[in-house]
């Protein structure tokens, strides 16, 4: 509990001493231009409101990759893993490279960067210009198919997303850009990694997912969701359970990330 | 925890709705609940708690024969060293506590995700409470404080928690536990009741990772244990989803719908067809006394849980404190288990099933469990006659048989035509036209003696084949009624009933030849509806 509140602060810190590049018209041709919308998300967005709202936002068209993420440790040495602090990225953060400024050959330049906190996932993005997406922004641009700005209800597309489920992740993960391009031009959304969002701590899915009702049981009974509006998109339940399960200091074998940018966008 | 920032829904409704239905499940639970148990249980205790040195639970008034549940379940802090454990794959169960004080309990459970067979040829990505389903048996005893470490293995990509039934507190540890791949929960509980208990993972979609196997059974002995058995074994049912139909090969990906709708590919025992068969079935000696522990997953079926040839001595139902005796079928709801034990007399091989039968012949639901030893006799006498049983059909078709026969070699003779005729008669002509051949005096027409009939043979044949609709008179007297057409009859069956019919009753006449049915039945139109 006390090192997850400090988790907070350092955060608030991090925040703060980031140099913020300065902003250019256009944003870079590897991101995709999304919304405004509104859509039913998973995630209710209040009482009484059903339909969730993106502004107009720049989306990385794939996740940040190893080569990509070693450039921004170069430049940034404070995030190579062993300089980094302590707070920022538990001991696993990037412990799929060789050393602490080289891949080696477990890592490939174009596989997508996973063992990386939100701390600096979120640096990252900030080095960039950009920043994390928020979930609402994840999860609009990920409703999309290739043909489909909400693919959703298709049976099709949840039992190809829940095919992804169903494997095991022994292996070594594959390269970004290996599945189809949705409408928006992005990939990768499904199929192939984790992804952090910027606000996944308002990800109040219960760490036991069976709460319903009753907001003082919200911490044990029970529900996925319990601020879950449609039970049965697994698909993307998954995602918001997976989450909710992490501090912002974890890094896992599956987790990875993009940036999001308001550049370009109209206001 | 974590503020919650935003997301939050208006869950004022469904929260007054849940307060009612829980006032009207403890307002019935009130009014039948005690007397309903009472009258259920057997009031010898299936335990007794065995008097030990130990810290005396506090004081109070319990009715005979009961066991005071979680208020006689804290025998104080634990005493000694800390002890690790021992946990087991199934259907292994591990060795008694064997402890006469409260201690405390190490529990290390590593979550995996694997890929395995489900059924010969066909894989499955099984979610795992140490790598096998069910996962590992956990066995403490009451009173124990129970130190619990979840670790979920680095190449996981869920996050999982565990919720244990014999857990006494919110979640059922589930809370507690929430842990990121490569990382471990701690928490930490006393084991204030007695049993067998179902855990399970509770992460979000809780009945999917119930379906792909996240359960397992974790046993809090009674103070002074069970009595010695020669086997113990670990067995435990779980309904399986996959998108291909059953036996279908190759990798079978989770099936949400087929989960919704509750319609398993798979019933299972131990996650796997054959997982309880050929070398490893269960196997035990005779004269030798065998316990159960039975568990079942779910996530959506109930189970009838029987042994085919065994009846279960004993049965804790519900895994609880108290036996029934002399069980053929125990009843096991998802999220419960069952104790059951018997003694094993009369050598073979006893099937484990659902007796919900289609699961265990179509869906998997079976298990051996191999008696080895001397025949008694006198239990089980073994086949004692085996000989052909068929009632009135066997001499049915006995007749008809011959006659077939005769009339493919050529030898058919106006006797088994007859016989077989008799034999096909009956339940098809004899409804109406009677066995004496005597009819309804009119309704139905005679056929005994009957100037019609005999008058002629061709137009007998086509009757039959074709039916008969309208006026005919019968030795004198007028019938107006229908006969269906029996052309679904085949050419020798026809030729043979009026065979039967012309030299019965009186009748006599020649046989009717197949070779004159097909005649008729080529040349003469049947009426719309009728057989070929």
């Amino acid at each position: 509990m006390f090192i997850e509140r400090q988790g907070w602060w350092a955060g608030v810190v991090v925040a703060s001493i980031a140099a913020t590049m300065p902003a250019s018209a256009q944003p870079p041709v590897s991101r995709a231009v999304i919304g405004p919308g509104t859509f039913a998300s998973v995630l209710a967005p209040g009482a009484g409101v059903k339909e969730a709202t993106v502004r107009r936002y720049a989306l990385d068209r794939e996740p940040v990759t190893n080569a990509q993420f070693l450039a921004f440790v170069q430049a940034n040495p404070q995030w190579q893993r062993d300089r980094v602090a302590k707070l920022f990225a538990e001991p696993t953060y990037l412990s799929q490279w060789a050393g602490p400024t080289s891949l080696g050959d477990t890592a490939r330049p174009n596989q997508p960067v996973t063992h990386v906190s939100w701390y600096a996932a979120r640096a990252y993005c900030q080095a960039q210009g950009a920043r994390l997406p928020t979930w609402y922004e994840w999860e609009y641009a990920a409703a999309a198919d290739e043909t489909r700005s909400d693919a959703r209800q298709d049976p099709a597309w949840k039992e190809r997303i829940l095919g992804w489920y169903a494997q095991t992740s022994g292996g070594a993960l594959p390269d970004v850009g290996r599945t189809p391009a949705n409408v928006y031009g992005v990939r990768d959304l499904h199929g192939l990694v984790w992804e952090w969002v910027e606000d996944y701590t308002g990800l109040m899915v219960s760490s036991d997912s069976r709460n319903q009702g009753d907001p003082e049981k919200l911490k044990f009974c029970g529900a996925s969701a319990l601020s879950a509006e449609n039970r049965d998109e697994y698909a993307v339940l998954m995602r918001v359970a997976m989450l909710s399960a992490l501090e912002a200091n974890y890094t896992t074998a599956n987790l990875g990330f993009r940036c999001a940018s308001d550049e370009g966008v109209q206001p | 925890m974590r503020a919650l920032v935003s997301f939050t829904p208006d869950r004022q409704p469904s929260r007054q709705v849940n307060i009612h239905m829980t006032r009207i499940t403890n307002a019935v639970a009130a009014t039948f609940g005690v007397a309903a148990i009472t009258a259920l249980v057997s009031h010898a205790p299936g335990w007794a708690p065995i008097a030990s040195a130990e810290a005396k639970p506090a004081a109070v008034a319990l009715a005979p024969g009961d066991t005071g549940g979680s208020l006689k379940g804290d025998f104080g802090p634990p005493k000694g060293a800390p002890i690790k454990a021992v946990l087991t794959s199934p259907p292994h169960v591990p060795p008694a506590v064997n402890r006469n004080y409260p201690a405390r309990v190490i529990v290390e459970l590593e979550v995996r995700e694997v890929e395995k067979e489900i059924s010969e040829g066909v894989k499955y990505t099984f979610w795992t409470f140490g790598g096998t389903v069910p996962g590992s048996f956990i066995r403490v005893r009451q009173g124990d404080t129970v130190e619990f470490h979840l670790r979920n293995h680095p190449s996981s990509k869920m996050p999982h928690n565990i919720d244990l039934h014999g857990v006494t507190g919110p979640g059922g540890g589930a809370t507690s536990s929430f842990t990121a791949p490569g990382h471990e929960s701690q928490f930490t509980f006393k084991a204030l009741n007695q049993g067998l208990y179902v855990y399970h993972c509770a992460t979000a979609p809780v009945g999917m990772h119930v379906a792909n196997g996240m359960y397992g059974l974790i046993l809090v002995e009674p103070p002074g244990g069970f009595p010695k058995v020669d086997h113990e074994f670990y067995v435990m049912q779980g309904d399986f989803y996959t998108t291909g139909k059953y036996r279908e090969k190759g990798l079978q990906p989770f099936d949400m719908q087929k989960a919704i709708d509750e319609n398993p590919t798979y019933v299972l025992f131990n996650g796997a067809e054959g997982a309880l068969v050929g070398d490893n079935a269960l196997k035990a000696k005779t004269g030798e006394s065998v316990r159960m522990y039975i568990g079942n997953g779910g996530p959506n079926l109930v189970s009838s849980f029987h042994v085919i040839g065994e009846i279960f001595d004993k049965v804790w139902f519900e895994g609880g404190t108290r036996f029934q005796e002399n069980v053929q079928t125990t009843l096991i709801p998802a999220g419960g288990s069952a104790i059951a034990e018997f003694h094993a007399e009369v050598p073979g091989s006893y099937v484990l099933v659902d007796h919900s039968l289609f699961r265990a012949f179509n869906k998997g639901a079976l298990g051996i469990l191999k008696i080895d030893g001397e025949e008694n006799k006198l239990v089980y006498s073994g086949k004692e006659v085996d000989s052909v049983y068929l009632g009135d059909y066997a001499a049915e078709q006995g007749v008809v048989a011959v006659a077939a026969s005769a009339a493919e070699s050529g030898t058919l003779t106006l006797d088994q035509q007859v016989k077989a005729g008799e034999a096909r008669y009956t339940g098809t002509c004899s409804v109406c036209h009677q066995a004496n051949g005597a009819g309804l005096e009119g309704v139905f027409p005679p056929l005994a003696q009957s100037d019609y009939l005999m008058a002629d043979k061709k137009r007998s044949i086509a009757v039959v084949v074709n039916g008969l609709t309208g006026k005919v008179d019968v030795n004198g007297k007028s019938y107006d009624s229908i006969m269906p057409p029996m052309s679904q009859l085949t050419d020798d069956e026809i030729a043979n009933i009026l065979t039967y019919v012309r030299n019965s009753w009186g009748n006599k006449g020649e046989a009717v030849t197949a070779a004159e049915v097909a005649e008729v039945r080529r040349t003469t139109p049947r009426p719309a509806g009728a057989a070929h």
